[in-house]
């Protein structure tokens, strides 16, 4: 059964330096305050794991706080680069990072067999690009059509850590609209949170809605308006506006540390 | 990079901006669905909708099929796009059971680099372990380009998007049926993409000038039509909102 806990305590008992972390969301439900908390804490040599870095994973590489990067689009989407991101790479800034890249695909389809336990997925893809000589994928054979197919291999993270709309209070879980990636990397990993906008006395079914329930989830903590500058629909809206601020407030080395000060080190978990 | 920005406009009152998405938009009547990503093909196919198609399916990679946003979305996540989708899946769900299978007919796809097979390069410009220029990466892009039927590549026209060769190859071209740029529209023909429609005002030299290798150039060129009244104000009432 999971355990309802404040965020800092969460962040505290499931992230250890060097752990291996996938904070999922799909554009929706990111969930920046409890990447801001590992941050606070002054975690360090993470791997980072995501399908789509976004602004918060541009923020938890350029304070320095991964080791490696595994992800499979990195870009601020609608508006151009991940400034962070594109230093790290080019320049080496704040430190080098190791990369493995795959495409939204591989990376599904990887969590998918860490979900399910099994050591590897099998799809069509890879073949024919330079990826597949740059990334850990292998071909395989079907033993029934003999078809040269793409093996991926199992993404068993350490730590997953999602966002929800809401949890009710013994941490049943339920999450609606772009459900992206959540459940397959919170059933994947070894440790798991969930932060969600609200505590409710009881889930009300939802059309489209995934559950979640609270004897796969290790930890539960409230963190309202968590996914902001993202959202979680019905409850929050995507700012917009922000994801193109960033774009200025990234581009500069001194700017992006001052602002990360003020806005994330600066501030108290609830 | 040479484009021809402002080849037509002025006198005939529109950009070749403007006639790019307008030309995308076209190639979406008598289509069923649309794979889309933000940007400009998110435009032209929210145009094909209003102008050419308004049964036509628009997915997104995020989960949405089926979306009909009022405004053109920034992300390929918005709510709006869940709000007004047909129905939302897991994004496991998306590329096995839609995607890959080929139930998506046509996708939109842009691309830093193209080649003369039409293969994309979305990843790097320099070498892949220093690379000059760090772009985003694959995204769905791979496997959407070998899933769906009919891949419409949608990029400004210059030497550097047109190259020679790749600097990394992130997206095969096989199914690429038509290349939409601001100069006109290459088709493969006998596997090499291939000269067939100009845009208005636009020369032959101009699209070779921007193009970084010895382009073929079809026999009978066609002419792209000017924007109608109709697909003019419809754009610019969109793109408005």
């Amino acid at each position: 059964m999971a355990q309802l806990v404040s965020l800092r305590q969460a962040v505290a008992e499931v992230v250890s330096d060097g752990d291996s972390l996938a904070l999922e969301g799909f554009t929706h439900l990111i969930p920046f305050a409890a990447g801001h908390e590992v941050l606070r804490q002054g975690r360090r040599e993470l791997e980072l794991i995501r399908m789509t870095p976004d602004l918060l994973y541009d923020q938890m590489i350029g304070f320095g706080a991964a080791r490696k990067l595994v992800f499979s689009y990195g870009g601020n989407p609608g508006v151009g680069s991940l400034h962070r991101f594109r230093d790290v790479v080019e320049h080496g800034w704040p430190h080098p990072i190791e990369l493995e890249e795959h495409s939204h695909a591989g990376m599904a389809n990887r969590y998918v067999a860490g979900a399910s336990k099994l050591p590897f997925m099998v799809m069509r893809g890879y073949s024919g690009t330079d990826l597949a000589a740059h990334t850990n994928v292998r071909e395989v054979v079907c033993p029934f059509t003999g078809e040269r197919l793409t093996a991926v291999p199992a993404l068993n993270p350490d730590v997953a850590i999602v966002h929800a709309q809401e949890a009710d209070r013994d941490g049943n879980v339920q999450l609606w609209g772009i459900p992206g990636v959540q459940k397959e990397a919170l059933l994947a990993a070894t440790r798991s949170l969930v932060t969600v906008e609200r505590i409710v006395e009881q889930l009300e079914p939802r059309p489209g809605a995934v559950v979640i329930p609270s004897w796969v989830i290790d930890f539960v903590a409230q963190a309202p308006g968590g996914s902001q500058p993202s959202y979680a629909l019905g409850v929050t809206e995507r700012d917009n506006d922000f994801y193109r601020a960033w774009d200025a407030i990234s581009r500069d080395r001194e700017q992006f540390m001052a602002w990360m000060e003020t806005n994330v080190i600066g501030k108290v978990a609830v | 990079m040479s484009t021809a920005s402002e080849a037509s406009a002025g006198a005939t009152g529109y950009d070749t901006g403007e006639l790019q998405t307008i030309v995308a938009a076209r190639s979406l009547a008598g289509k069923r669905s649309c794979f889309i990503g933000v940007g400009r093909p998110s435009t032209a196919a929210l145009l094909a909708r209003m102008v050419h198609n308004p049964e036509l399916v628009l997915v997104y990679e995020s989960g949405t099929i089926g979306a009909k946003p009022f405004r053109v979305p920034l992300s390929i996540g918005d709510g709006e796009l869940a709000q007004s989708a047909d129905f939302v899946v897991p994004v496991p769900e998306m590329f096995n059971y839609w995607i890959g299978p080929g139930r998506v007919q046509v996708a939109f796809l842009g691309a830093a680099q193209v080649d003369r097979h039409a293969n994309l390069n979305s990843t790097v410009i320099g070498e892949y372990d220093h690379p000059r220029t760090r772009l985003p990466g694959a995204g769905g892009a791979p496997e959407i380009a070998t899933g769906c039927a009919e891949v419409v590549v949608i990029a400004p026209h210059g030497t550097r998007t047109f190259v020679e060769r790749l600097d990394f190859r992130t997206t095969r071209g096989d199914h690429t049926t038509l290349v939409i740029t601001d100069l006109g529209v290459l088709e493969p023909r006998d596997g090499e993409l291939t000269l067939t429609t100009l845009h208005p005002g636009v020369t032959v030299e101009q699209v070779q000038d921007a193009t970084g290798w010895e382009l073929k150039v079809a026999e009978q060129l066609a002419l792209s039509p000017e924007p109608t009244e109709h697909e003019l104000s419809s754009l610019r009432e969109l793109v408005s909102r």
